[in-house]
């Protein structure tokens, strides 16, 4: 518990510093207004009125805060102006996407290390479809999904497992080869498959990999999951609270959905660590 | 008895191994005649490069010869791997973090499919021959280093296959912990009637465990002698003050340094 000093300076230094730029940034506004009306406003007037505007260019902490508690608390959960609401159609969305994401890294990079051809095949294509904006290809994911009949859930989750599968890969790849020669020979003298290699070997020997891939990956699911909503015309999800959000210029419900996403990612990250923590115990890899 | 003509377990003739590296061929063994009868202990010593761990790969078709015939219970080295004819012991324990050591006892049982019932018995039985009884459970970091190779031969000798190949077992391990384990593998190989093939590069192990002792050198690796021990099979540890010890000792120390006389 001696590590919870150091870490609420940090978390008090940034709410100082934000509270400094949000007054910077919103007394524009305030001195245009005042400039207008044709009075002098003071200091303490200043300061006042930036924490309180009703559109600040950067919404101060408090602000923030009560738009999150009124998303999240402030009516039922079924309610279309529900943080709960729109962070589940979000939440499903990223979940789908993910396990898509995870099932297929985990296959591709199964066939990578067994097979030479893939070897030296997919890992480009991975590479290459990563360097892609995934802005840029989500409405084409969009548009064909719908031309062949799929909508809503099912697209997001692509888009989604787009950007989650590559982490998988690349770990697994990594994970699925750490086993040295000596522990190969090993299973060669026992003339073992390639099935009992791979589950007796690699795929144990992997999941510490696995697992460090996972937290990447679902943090990106949800990123993928986001970004999906944008283009289908913003009706439900935080990607579509963002969207309405920045149509209306209500800079609040925007920091309110980032902070919902946010919150969602840390769940998602911790929920995976707890996962990585008690089955590396229960294999006896962590001491 | 299969076979009549001869009771040679292993039998390697005009043997030879050439590795094409980036900087032209690597003659890693040439023409190695070697016999190995049942129940015989063969050391394997020389230098780092002799060829010696090359050619216990060999045998057990980790690696191919390119020329030279070579074969194992009568059988082509391949034939003999994939009838798990050898057990095999590595530098390393080598013991998967993840299972227990019951477990990684159970991984060749599991992989040549014995039947549960079977396993349980087997991996008792193994455990008490290494005398680690009572360790199953244990996982491998909970067991010192000499502890780990002991479960790594329980291992190897799990599902009975009557050749034991070992390659360098006890290289890693301190001079204390492997007077002991030179000591119950002699015991071991007093009960268990194994054909063993041994690789070390320390002399006093070598002529302490083996009833042949095969002397190696480098550039390209060959044997260069080969000695019959004169020591009984009973050997308790002081044995190694003896003369008759020292006279074997010193032949092998000979067979080295002429070895390493005629290198280029």
């Amino acid at each position: 518990m001696r590590s919870i000093l150091p870490i609420l300076t940090v978390l008090l230094a940034i709410v100082a510093v934000w509270y400094a730029a949000a007054v910077w940034m919103n007394s524009t506004w305030t001195y245009d207004q005042a400039a207008r009306a044709g009075v002098e406003v003071t200091f303490g007037e200043v300061v006042a009125d930036t924490l309180a505007q009703e559109r600040p260019v950067l919404p101060a902490p408090h602000q923030v805060a009560k738009g999150l508690w009124d998303g999240l608390f402030g009516q039922k959960v079924t309610s279309k102006r529900s943080l709960v609401y729109h962070g589940w159609i979000t939440l499903s969305a990223t979940l789908l996407g993910f396990a898509i994401g995870t099932v297929m890294g985990i296959a591709l990079a199964v066939g990578i290390v067994h097979n030479r051809a893939m070897d030296m095949s997919v890992m480009p294509w991975a590479i290459a479809s990563q360097t892609i904006p995934i802005l840029a290809i989500a409405p084409m994911i969009i548009v064909v999904m719908n031309a062949l009949g799929l909508q809503g859930l099912v697209p997001k989750s692509i888009i989604s497992a787009y950007l989650s599968f590559f982490p998988v890969v690349v770990g697994m790849v990594k994970g699925l080869r750490s086993p040295d020669a000596m522990q190969l020979d090993l299973l060669r003298t026992y003339n073992a498959s390639a099935a009992d290699v791979l589950l007796k070997l690699r795929l144990p020997a992997s999941l510490p990999y696995l697992f460090a891939s996972l937290k990447v990956g679902v943090a990106a699911s949800l990123v993928g999951a986001i970004v999906g909503e944008l283009p289908t015309g913003a009706v439900a999800g935080l990607g579509a609270r963002l969207l309405s959000g920045s149509y209306y210029g209500q800079t609040v419900l925007i920091w309110a959905a980032l902070f919902a996403a946010a919150i969602v990612a840390a769940g998602l990250v911790m929920l995976i660590g707890l996962i990585e923590r008690i089955s590396l115990r229960r294999m006896g890899l962590a001491r | 008895m299969k076979d009549t003509t001869t009771s040679a377990v292993i039998e390697a003739r005009g043997l030879g191994l050439t590795f094409e590296t980036n900087d032209g061929p690597v003659r890693a063994l040439t023409d190695v005649d070697l016999s190995i009868g049942k129940g015989e202990f063969v050391s394997f010593i020389g230098p780092s490069g002799c060829g010696k761990t090359t050619f216990l790969r060999c045998v057990a078709a980790l690696e191919h010869p390119t020329t030279g015939t070579l074969s194992v219970n009568g059988m082509s080295a391949d034939a003999a791997r994939q009838a798990r004819a050898y057990g095999y012991v590595f530098q390393a324990a080598g013991l998967y973090p993840w299972r227990t050591i019951a477990g990684n006892i159970r991984l060749p049982l599991e992989i040549m499919g014995f039947s549960r019932a079977d396993q349980e018995e087997r991996i008792e039985r193994v455990l008490s021959l290494v005398d680690l009884e009572g360790f199953g459970k244990k996982y491998p970091w909970q067991l010192s280093g000499g502890m780990q190779q002991r479960a790594s031969i329980a291992r190897a000798l799990a599902f009975d296959a009557d050749i034991l190949l070992m390659d360098e077992p006890f290289g890693a391990l301190d001079e204390i912990v492997r007077d002991r384990l030179n000591e119950e593998l002699l015991k071991l190989w007093a009960r268990t009637e194994k054909t063993i093939g041994f690789v070390t590069h320390s002399i006093p192990e070598a002529v302490y465990l083996s009833t042949r002792i095969v002397v190696m050198s480098p550039r390209p690796g060959r044997i260069t002698d080969v000695i019959e021990s004169t020591l009984p099979r009973e050997r308790p540890l002081d044995i190694r003050d003896t003369p008759e010890f020292i006279a074997i000792a010193h032949r092998v120390r000979e067979g080295l340094r002429a070895g390493h006389g005629d290198e280029v």
